[in-house]
């Protein structure tokens, strides 16, 4: 029965490339898209000034990393015509007196303007904006000594932040919920469409074998577009594994299990492909938006806060950065484990008890 | 060619239709997802930061460490967890219970009275880059803010030369979900017009149904207007539905014209309708087509629109791979006509670039569909 079921996924060539191909892709090209840092940003400057202190602030801001260019404009028409048709994401507007009032000693107010359209790059871009400004100020005004102190920040497990390290093992999540659920909800509404269903009822198979050889293909396609990330997290991209990797297999393989409880469901409630791919789906994108994966859980509010404890992709995204990363001990790993274990509990029998129910 | 017979088309368009209000999983798609979506980029996906947890390694009990230590309990960005030394709060970091641990070391009493200003330390969990890097901020925030009320009266600080002042334009609340829910718009319009489209044609070749229709006098133009014209109406209404309950339920400002919503919309339609009709001719699977679909529609419109990432930060090939996805034309377009207003040049300029894409999906599809009928 496995054989056949694993036949029955492998036997289009097309349907092959499209299970293993794909994740190799979405590894590469979605891991480096998906960063929430912002950088390369082209900056509007309306000098107004023109003074020695004008051209400080802009070569200062030309020359930093993030900002890829500087546009000069030459009127306020022209700075809401770049703002509104996103040439750039800010503006700096330099007064006339600009230069009058640093030469005199006092404190000269530039006006920025952001587009708000896109506020959270916004505010990055602004925060950015500051420390140009900053360190400006400095060279403008060497006596002006910084009070001492300033804090010191060390960020254990990732020291530069690198976007990509908390990408990839949130990745290895993503493709697992969309691969798991969406291949065993097609399976047994393909057989229904296909009439292949009835012939499997009055087959000498009993109901847990049937369960059991829909669930292992997608079990290990699974398992193998893990390793694949795995291996190819820590080879090629060099994101470390500091955990346990018996471990990291034992959540992935409870994950699973519990993604698999979810796609039967789903497929033994369709009738047709159609209903079982689109049912999948409905039920995929909440649990990959609530997984915190595209956002902090911690900014939810706090009642979808309670309900994404029943989300297994929260308890599995913990855990792959935890042992990705943090080498999280065998303690707080099972401390996780044991959720996503009720959770497939629930999923399976709910998904074997449909299943059950429309066979009869 | 045959003739362009409108009403073997209407009729073609009838059948289509009911098999649409048949279906229920269809109307599910067109109508609960897109309300499930605007609520779930409404409360679920924020980006706005709500009191981040912290732990604060209290190591010295002089009175300006314990003046400080207060300063982060009353802050509003902070839910503090006191300790005495770092080696308690370390498990907490790696459960994840916490996600910053400030350090206020013990000579920070002495280094305050002789220097006027003491440096602290802090260890932020850069497993979650993005909260790691605003703890850090905000946790020095505190610190600046705090040194600097201390100072006062003591001694005079140079006033600083340059001072910004920064107005945001179009969103002065800088509520994230103003431009979440445009996206969503985005990623529900992807799902009608791509995954279903793709889905639907496909299924018409797995049961053999198409070579029926080929044998009947319909020409393949009228065909492809019979499938697209449903989807393209019902495409339309997700839209207006997603629009509707963004507006009215969770206060997002409409300050375009319907028109303009309308234009854009239907520009986006068509190369999301094309890619479908493409996906299906060239796999005629249905399981084959949804994966597919998923990969080259949905993916992309959701992680390489510009929609939650920002295109720019990407690096320079994926930047280049971003231009081949509609969506990206649409996303600007829409968060514009919600929050900002017409702006015709920028509409104009991304409704060329998506008719274009669209023109370019049907070319393709009439090829592969005519290449194997021959």
């Amino acid at each position: 029965m496995i054989v056949k079921e694993f036949w029955a996924l492998l036997r289009d060539k097309r349907g092959r490339i499209v299970l293993f191909v794909p994740s190799l892709l979405q590894l590469f090209v979605f891991g480096f898209a998906a960063t929430l840092e912002v950088k390369n940003f082209d900056v509007g400057v309306l000098d107004q000034s023109g003074g020695r202190a004008a051209i400080e602030l802009t070569s200062q801001l030309a020359g930093s990393p993030a900002v890829r260019r500087v546009v000069r404009l030459g009127s306020m028409q022209e700075v809401r015509a770049a703002i509104d048709n996103r040439e750039v994401i800010a503006a700096l507007v330099l007064q006339p007196d600009f230069d009058a009032t640093i030469a005199r000693g006092g404190t000269a107010s530039v006006g920025v303007i952001l587009d708000g359209r896109r506020s959270n790059a916004a505010q990055i871009v602004g925060g950015y904006l500051q420390r140009i400004a900053a360190s400006t100020g400095a060279v403008l005004r060497p006596q002006l000594r910084q009070p001492p102190g300033e804090s010191i920040t060390v960020n254990w497990f990732n020291p530069n932040l690198t976007y990509l390290w908390f990408t990839l093992p949130g990745l290895i999540a993503i493709i697992s919920v969309v691969s798991g659920i969406s291949v065993t909800a097609q399976s047994v509404a393909r057989e229904r469409e296909l009439g292949s269903f009835d012939q499997l009822m009055v087959s000498p198979l009993r109901v847990p074998e049937i369960l059991a050889g829909k669930m292992a293909p997608p079990i290990a396609v699974g398992l193998i577009n893990g390793t694949i990330y795995l291996l190819a997290a820590k080879l090629v991209l060099g994101v470390p594994f500091t955990g346990s990797v018996l471990l990291f297999y034992l959540s992935l393989l409870m994950f699973l299990i519990a993604l698999v409880g979810v796609g039967m469901f789903i497929s033994a409630a369709s009738s047709t492909q159609q209903q079982a791919f689109l049912g999948a789906f409905l039920v995929a994108v909440p649990v990959i938006l609530l997984s915190g994966y595209a956002s902090p859980i911690d900014n939810m509010p706090g009642w979808l806060q309670t309900i994404s404890l029943a989300n297994p992709a929260r308890w599995f995204l913990e855990l792959a950065v935890g042992l990705f990363l943090k080498a999280m001990p065998a303690s707080e790993v099972f401390a996780r484990i044991v959720p996503l274990m009720l959770i497939a509990a629930v999923t399976l029998s709910l998904g074997a008890w449909l299943f059950r129910a429309r066979m009869e | 060619m045959q003739a362009f017979n409108r009403r073997r088309v209407a009729a073609m368009i009838g059948k289509e239709a009911r098999q649409i209000i048949r279906d229920p999983s269809t109307l599910l798609i067109a109508m609960v997802l897109p309300l499930m979506l605007i609520f779930l980029f409404g409360y679920a996906v924020s980006l706005d930061t709500a009191r981040t947890r912290v732990g604060l390694a209290l190591e010295s009990d002089s009175a300006p460490a314990l003046g400080l230590a207060q300063a982060y309990q009353r802050s509003r960005w902070f839910d503090v967890r006191m300790a005495r030394s770092v080696a308690p709060l370390r498990p907490l970091l790696v459960a994840g219970r916490i996600h910053a641990i400030i350090v206020i070391p013990t000579d920070f009493g002495q280094r305050q009275a002789r220097d006027g200003g003491a440096p602290i330390q802090i260890i932020a969990d850069g497993s979650l880059p993005q909260t790691a890097a605003f703890a850090a901020a905000y946790a020095e925030g505190v610190r600046a803010s705090w040194a600097r009320a201390e100072a006062t009266g003591g001694l005079r600080h140079p006033r600083p030369a340059i001072d910004l002042a920064a107005r945001f334009w179009f969103n002065p609340e800088l509520k994230s979900h103003y431009f979440l829910v445009p996206g969503a718009i985005a990623i529900v319009m992807t799902m009608v017009g791509t995954l279903l489209t793709a889905l639907v044609v496909a299924r018409e070749w797995e049961r053999g149904t198409m070579e029926a229709i080929m044998a009947t006098p319909v020409s393949m133009a009228e065909f492809l207007a019979s499938k697209l014209i449903p989807y393209f109406v019902l495409g339309l209404l997700s839209m207006t539905l997603c629009a509707l309950a963004a507006v009215f339920a969770f206060g997002v400002p409409f300050r375009g014209s319907p028109l303009a919503l309308l234009l854009i919309g239907s520009a986006f339609l068509m190369p999301a309708l094309g890619q479908g009709l493409l996906i299906s001719a060239a796999t005629k699977n249905q399981f084959v087509a949804s994966q597919i679909a998923l990969i080259s529609a949905f993916l992309p419109s959701f992680l390489l629109s510009g929609f939650l990432f920002e295109i720019s930060s990407m690096p320079a090939p994926i930047r280049a791979l971003t231009w081949l996805v509609p969506a990206r034309y649409l996303i600007p377009s829409l968060q514009t006509v919600f929050v900002a207003g017409d702006i015709w040049p920028l509409f104009l300029r991304d409704i060329a670039a998506m008719l274009a894409f669209g023109a370019l999906f049907f070319a393709l599809t009439f090829r592969v569909t005519r290449r194997r009928l021959d």
